[in-house]
């Protein structure tokens, strides 16, 4: 040790050292600037929602359970808006979930090297497809199909059938391309094994394989509900304006996030009570998904854990 | 005789397999036909968009060819001479001033003149619009209706042409383009990139390369994967709040230049890039990632054996040898950011604007926006302009899409490694 501090430096060594220092900071300092979103995200959101539910108008009891939300006449009661984000997801995992799982069965299990590689690229550039084309396609081609297959008169222009659907739909590849990622990793020996004992193809993938990718196959759905909840500009066209209570999907009924953009697209004024109640309403948004990503990230993390 | 009491006979044997052979066909199909429903829905999207975009519009004119021009019953077989004239006869005087003004009338192409004339003398509205489908196959329907409104007439009509990527926004769907919308959607694709792409890879350098493996970076990591799950509505408020209204004399462009667009506050490109930077921040962080993960750490190994520093051997070694991986993971990120309209309705992206966006403090719109507008209008000849639209963003998506893929395809040839 002490020999090397007798000696002189390296002509380059003290330039060098300090050069790497100022990189790695600069560098950490970028990666902290993920934390700071979201740092920044929770403040924000709860700082606006705290301002709201400090209005005089707003009562936080009547908020989680109040049955309308009018805020023209004071009322701010969030289950109309619940029910409607509850409504377009449920539709929307019921179409997409069992349909996406089967294509990634046949995906992972069925198809042909030529096909799956046709497919799977296919599959993600149509995830790609922004969601404003979809809400185009709701409004345009599943709305007036919904209204020709079950009479004008029962269907809505505007309805959570509709929009329900094509999230869908806009799912769909999603968890195609995420449970065939799970199916795919599990260990093959599995697979043989279970041939071994005379299983057939069908038994192999329901009795062997998707038990295995269970952590895996759960936390792409759990991902997909987030992601069907969080889903804005197809329920904002397709879903209809205002709040209202309804268990039928055929009538118009506003989402969280449809509510949301309705008032920020208009002229809001800021510090009205309007405007802080779309704060309150993303925070509501984001604790659900965020705690829906939380836990699928950990129900996925026991997987990996059980065949590393 | 032990194997029948255990197993059954021979024929009981037959049967069982019979059956759970028929199971595994039932499934096969089902999965089958679940995977052509799949496909048969997302084909069905592209063919409700394409249907829109083209087909037969019944139009009345507000002014008649006939009334102009005696003895012409269509704006087509107007002569050259006739169109000038008729142009000058007929342009109200501030019309005319203006027009001459940009380029005079009888230096203007015939195209040019019969475009004017539509414009501000004939003035054709929309009456209804059809989609491709019914314009092949419901031509008598679509003749009823015509013949049933007084002086209108049918125009088979590609919705999407060279104009409408080149007109400006207008109230009237006829005449209404994307030039706007378009230059809005570059501008903050321009911001984002420049935004995200070095902070993205620069944190996923730190991450992949740097971080030791303990608590905190642990943390660091997981919350990027969540970040890039949140919602883009989350985004748009926390651009709202941060960007529109905490930061706005910085974004309004009021502290740089003194004065700014009153009307515009914080609404700018400036913040509509770096919310969207924001959003695919985590996205570029994570594709950086694994692109970092992919090059082998022997490379590495050989760069320290030679006396290079950390930084030298990510600088000149790590980064060259996954730069592929790295601009197509950025291509995607910017593509979902190109498609992305949530956060901006959110920050207050404007409806209509009359100029073009000319720099980071402008007002703006984007193609999104604009589609959205457009889609949520009742009537009918919106849709098909939306669908027009939707095509062009679809096309810019696709080039993209193939811009990565080519990248991939012709740099990872070059891997050192591999050859």
């Amino acid at each position: 040790m002490e020999y090397f501090e007798m000696k002189a430096p390296h002509p380059f060594g003290r330039k060098r050292r300090v050069h790497e220092r100022v990189i790695e900071t600069t560098l950490f300092i970028f990666a902290l600037l993920s934390i700071l979103i979201t740092v920044g995200i929770a403040v924000i959101l709860v700082r606006e929602s705290f301002l709201f539910f400090s209005d005089p108008a707003v009562r936080l009891l009547d908020f989680f359970t109040g049955k309308v939300w009018q805020p023209m006449i004071g009322l701010f009661g969030f289950l109309p808006l619940l029910n409607a984000t509850m409504t377009t997801s449920i539709i929307a995992i019921i179409l997409g979930g069992p349909l996406g799982l089967f294509v990634a069965i046949y995906l992972a299990e069925y198809a042909s090297e030529r096909t799956r590689g046709i497919l799977k690229p296919t599959l993600e550039v149509l995830a790609g497809i922004p969601t404003i084309v979809y809400g185009y396609f709701a409004l345009t081609f599943m709305t007036p199909l919904l209204r020709t297959l079950f009479g004008e008169t029962n269907v809505e222009i505007y309805n959570t059938a509709s929009a329900g659907l094509v999230i869908g739909i806009l799912i769909l590849p999603m968890i195609a391309t995420m449970a065939e990622d799970a199916l795919v990793s599990v260990p093959k020996e599995l697979r043989l094994a279970s041939y071994a004992l005379g299983a057939t193809k069908i038994e192999t993938t329901c009795k062997v394989i998707i038990p295995a990718a269970l952590s895996g196959l759960s936390a792409t759905f759990l991902l997909a509900l987030s992601r069907a909840i969080g889903e804005t500009m197809i329920v904002a066209l397709a879903a209809g304006a205002g709040p209202k209570l309804t268990a039928n999907p055929f009538k118009a009924a506003e989402t969280m996030t449809g509510y949301i953009v309705r008032i920020s697209g208009g002229d809001v004024s800021y510090n009205s009570v309007d405007y802080n109640s779309i704060f309150a309403l993303g925070l509501v948004l984001f604790v659900i998904t965020f705690t829906l990503n939380l836990v699928s990230r950990t129900v996925s993390g026991h997987f990996h854990q059980e065949y590393d | 005789m032990q194997r029948q009491q255990s197993f059954g006979t021979d024929a009981d044997i037959t049967n069982l397999m019979d059956r759970r052979k028929r199971i595994g066909m039932i499934w096969r199909a089902g999965l089958l036909f679940s995977t052509t429903l799949a496909i048969l829905f997302l084909a069905l999207l592209l063919f409700s968009v394409l249907d829109s975009s083209f087909g037969y519009v019944a139009l009345r004119n507000e002014v008649e060819v006939s009334s102009l021009v005696p003895g012409k019953r269509a704006i087509a077989e107007l002569s050259r001479q006739e169109l000038e004239a008729v142009a000058k006869a007929n342009l109200s005087k501030g019309i005319l001033k203006r027009v001459e003004y940009e380029k005079s009338l009888d230096k203007r192409t015939e195209h040019d003149l019969e475009g004017l004339l539509e414009q501000y003398v004939i003035k054709p509205t929309v009456l209804k619009t059809w989609t491709l489908s019914d314009s092949l196959f419901r031509t008598k329907a679509i003749q009823e209706y015509v013949e049933g409104e007084s002086r209108s007439y049918l125009t088979f009509t590609s919705w999407i042409d060279p104009q409408f990527i080149t007109n400006d926004q207008s109230a009237d769907p006829l005449h209404a383009g994307i030039r706007t919308a378009l230059l809005g959607s570059l501008w903050i694709i321009l911001i984002t990139l420049l935004f995200a792409f070095p902070i993205g890879v620069g944190s996923a350098i730190y991450l992949q390369e740097y971080a030791q493996e303990n608590r905190f970076n642990r943390i660091l990591q997981l919350n990027i994967f969540n970040l890039s799950a949140v919602p883009s509505i989350i985004y748009g408020l926390l651009g709202l709040a941060i960007f529109v209204r905490a930061m706005e004399s910085i974004t309004s462009g009021a502290l740089f230049t003194g004065i700014s667009d009153a009307t515009a506050n914080g609404r700018t490109i400036l913040s509509g890039g770096l919310t969207l930077a924001l959003l695919v921040l985590p996205i570029i962080i994570i594709n950086t990632q694994e692109a970092l993960k992919a090059v082998p750490a022997t490379l590495r190994m050989s760069s320290y054996g030679i006396g290079a520093t950390k930084w030298q051997t990510i600088w000149y070694q790590v980064l060259p040898a996954c730069i592929d991986r790295i601009l197509t993971g950025t291509i995607l990120a910017v593509s979902r950011a190109l498609g992305e309209t949530a956060p901006l309705v959110i920050i207050g992206a404007s409806t209509f604007i009359s100029v073009d966006p000319s720099g980071i403090f402008s007002k703006f719109t984007t193609l999104p926006i604009q589609i959205y507008q457009w889609s949520a209008r009742p009537q009918g000849a919106y849709r098909n302009i939306a669908s027009a639209a939707i095509i062009v963003l679809l096309v810019l998506l696709m080039v993209m899409n193939s811009a990565a893929i080519y990248i991939r395809d012709t740099l990872s040839k070059k891997k050192r490694w591999e050859s």
